[in-house]
């Protein structure tokens, strides 16, 4: 389909065959046949977190006969990129397959839509998440001297995935270059007939919506809209109820191993969720808690061996580019040993997700937080749990922050380091409750902490595991010396960026303990209305 | 981008024909395709139904105070835009002449559609002129339609002569009996003899034929309203020999 000029939505009774719909009525217009119906097959491809939506861009694979494309468009639908998919394989080197959906952005072919979309897509696998048969019925526009000046294409969608329904048909009115104005006169002319309107939606939006759905309806973010005056008890039951909608959301994903991102989502959500029972106090039922303290701690164990490996691989590439005196293929093995060590922790992690155990917790998880909502205390109100809450997360940084010192031990790091993440979820899980802009501006005074305490961390675990890895190496005798040399350099890389951290702690630090910062966190725990 | 036009010092031999449908037959082959009318009587472009104007006519074109793909018109057919003719070429000698490199204007108008159209066919009106040596330095190649008689020959004789004392690159030159009737002996004898002597002669011949007349009623190619025809045969073999003379590379968007 050509990049359309116009497009318009058809009452149902508008579109039946015969199209008479589409006489203008305009004197300077006929609308005339514009040759064969044919049909074609769409599947709209995005991340899990819609990552090419919010970025205004569609990609979408289109099959039909004599037609087969990847085609990219960018927010007002200008064509940005178009890849036959007769050639859209991997790469070669890599068995020259056909792509697979889901699939990453580097095995798409090399060029200009893989150069748009890596930046967007990043480590998150583009996975189907619409798909539609349309019957496209062409038409053609000319003018006084017979001359085609526009191209009417009827779009009858049957949207198949993620639910069978019928989209409303749709017109696309695409000019003839040249005949721009002409078109856009004969555009206005179609708004006037009955049944005819503009449309507000792409065609993704349209076959989401005829099935249910919105695009951009998943986010990681606790986006729940809390006040102020609400029972501490009720907001935390909605505060955990979408936490675990998050953690469901990317069970399968990760069961599937889709791409690492759902694994880092759904331990982030179990994470949360942990840093509210946690904190949560007297307001949520003792047995509540320490029911489901226990089981957190087993889910969020679970994940960590694989996410830890999946840190490692993350930065290999950056990793293995920094080593001088080895090369790439001496390094090899220890990716190697790196990868099975990974597809056994992701068996494993797979394998809990799959047991009764998970799908206990589950179930009786949503039955305690129902029968929370249903029946919350009426006090405390939220406000005065969120201020009290965050004022003390945010007393324990400052204190334990103000006692390290040059000759602290890296677990004193460490320890601040979760304080930080607890303030961080209250905040986040409180958003709601806040000013934005002060909201925004202490997460982000919070968040370069934490960036550094997290190289400290990272490059700490990671130089321990290293360890491991090699004695791990040298029992299954997959290490030749030059792996175990080039592991050493890496070793050395942890410990120059572990000595940068520690180095930057100081100033950091004292940037987030400054009155400015403390003025923030008071002026925050004061907003909630 | 391969150059191709049509040009003969004489009118009414076929060059308009034989433009529109080797531009036709180009853009269904997946080519994406300009046919350049340059004929102020503009017979292309009635052909395509576009209106023979240009803003600012053919003085704002060859200034390059406008820019050329401004003044360019899709056709009915997919992959195929037409720049228009316009009364004002008339005096395109005129613009020209006051234009530095005068007699490479024509190319360095169309070097920014390069990357757009992998083949411009250019559409010259019959004469001798600045604009048609123009024509002659911007082409790879020249397709010459010839009335099979004597003088013709002589006439493309010229041509080439004419040609051959250009510095660097010079056109290809494909000649091609073009109105041939086969129940006049002359014209039967010459069609056969001469691809027989000559190399840059084609042995396709395009019969005079109603059905190529019959082009500007219907007002749209012959190739492309009876494709079975015997004029479309002629026209689909001529445009085979050009494309291989011309060195086209296999077409990027599949037909």
């Amino acid at each position: 389909m050509p990049n359309a000029l116009r497009e318009f939505v058809l009452a149902d009774d508008a579109a039946a065959p015969g199209d008479d719909v589409l006489q203008v009525g305009d004197p300077r217009f006929e609308i005339a046949d514009g040759g064969r119906t044919r049909t074609l097959r769409r599947t709209w491809l995005d991340t899990f977190d819609w990552r090419l939506f919010r970025a205004g861009l569609t990609l979408e694979l289109r099959s039909g006969a004599g037609v087969g494309e990847l085609v990219l468009t960018g927010r007002d639908g200008d064509l940005l990129a178009r890849v036959p998919a007769a050639t859209a394989k991997r790469p070669a080197g890599q068995n020259g397959e056909r792509i697979r959906w889901p699939c990453l952005v580097e095995a798409l072919p090399l060029g200009p839509l893989r150069e748009q979309l890596a930046p967007v897509a990043g480590v998150r696998a583009l996975l189907p998440v619409a798909r539609a048969t349309s019957v496209l019925t062409e038409r053609r526009a000319v003018n006084d001297d017979e001359k085609t000046i526009a191209r009417l294409t009827i779009d009858r969608m049957a949207v198949t995935y993620p639910r069978a329904a019928t989209a409303a048909p749709r017109l696309e009115v695409a000019a003839l270059r040249g005949y721009q104005a002409q078109a856009g006169r004969l555009a206005d002319a179609l708004l006037g007939v009955p049944g005819i309107t503009q449309a507000q939606h792409t065609s993704l939006e349209s076959a989401l919506a005829a099935s249910g759905r919105k695009p951009g309806d998943y986010s990681s973010k606790v986006d729940v809209q809390l006040t102020g005056s609400m029972p501490a008890a009720l907001a935390l039951a909605i505060v955990l109820g979408r936490l675990f909608d998050t953690a469901e959301a990317n069970v399968p994903g990760t069961v599937k191993d889709v791409d690492t991102e759902f694994l880092h989502d759904l331990r982030i959500a179990v994470r949360r969720t942990r840093s509210v029972l946690k904190t949560a106090g007297k307001v949520l039922p003792g047995t509540v808690v320490s029911q489901y303290r226990p089981e957190f701690k087993w889910l969020g164990d679970l994940t960590t061996p694989t996410r830890d490996l999946d840190v490692y691989l993350l930065g290999y590439s950056s990793m293995a580019r920094k080593v001088l005196a080895a090369t790439a293929a001496e390094l090899r093995p220890f990716h190697d040993h790196l990868a099975r060590q990974r597809a056994a922790a992701q068996r494993e992690l797979a394998r809990g997700l799959r047991s009764a155990r998970f799908a206990r917790l589950a179930t009786g998880w949503r039955q305690s937080l129902a029968q929370l909502a249903a029946a919350p205390a009426r006090r405390p109100e939220v406000s005065k749990l969120a201020a009290s809450r965050i004022a003390r997360a945010h007393q324990r940084v400052i204190s334990d922050g103000s006692a390290i010192t040059a000759a602290s031990p890296p677990e004193s790091l460490h320890e601040l380091r979760k304080r930080c993440k607890e303030l961080r979820y209250l905040l986040e899980i409180f958003a709601s409750l806040h000013d934005p802009a002060e909201q925004w501006q202490a997460v982000n005074e919070l968040k370069a902490l934490q960036d550094c305490l997290g190289e400290f961390q990272d490059t700490e675990v990671q130089h321990a595991e290293l360890r491991v890895f090699a004695t791990q190496m040298m029992a299954d005798r997959s290490a030749p010396a030059a792996t175990l040399l080039a592991m050493g350099e890496i070793a050395a890389t942890l410990a120059v960026r572990q000595r940068q951290a520690r180095a930057e702690f100081a100033g950091r630090f004292a940037e987030f303990a400054s009155p400015r910062g403390l003025a923030r966190i008071s002026a925050l725990t004061r907003t909630a209305p | 981008m391969k150059i191709i036009a049509t040009y003969n010092i004489k009118g009414g031999v076929g060059k308009t024909a034989t433009a529109v449908n080797i531009a036709y037959l180009a853009a269904r082959d997946g080519y994406r395709v300009l046919l350049w009318d340059l004929d102020p009587q503009g017979a292309a472009s009635f052909l395509f139904r576009v209106k023979p104007r240009v803003k600012g006519g053919g003085k704002a074109l060859i200034a390059g105070k406008r820019p050329v793909d401004d003044a360019i018109k899709a056709t009915d057919f997919t992959n195929l835009d037409l720049l228009p003719a316009d009364f004002t070429y008339r005096n395109l000698d005129l613009h020209l002449d006051s234009e530095r490199k005068s007699t490479r204007r024509l190319r360095g108008l169309l070097t920014p559609l390069r990357h757009e159209y992998d083949v411009v066919v250019l559409d010259c009106p019959p004469s001798i002129s600045l604009l048609s040596e123009n024509v002659l330095h911007a082409a790879d190649l020249l397709l010459v339609p010839l009335i099979p008689t004597t003088l013709s020959v002589r006439t493309l004789d010229q041509l080439t002569d004419f040609i051959a004392g250009f510095d660097g690159q010079r056109p290809k030159i494909l000649a091609f009996f073009s109105m041939i009737d086969r129940r006049k002996r002359l014209h039967k004898e010459i069609a056969e003899q001469l691809p027989a002597q000559r190399d840059d002669v084609a042995a396709t011949v395009i019969p005079a034929l109603s059905a190529i007349e019959r082009m500007s009623v219907q007002r749209t190619p012959v190739t492309a309203s009876s494709p079975r025809s015997q004029a479309a045969r002629c026209y689909r073999e001529l445009w085979q020999d050009a494309r291989q003379r011309a060195k086209l590379p296999d077409p990027p968007v599949q037909p």
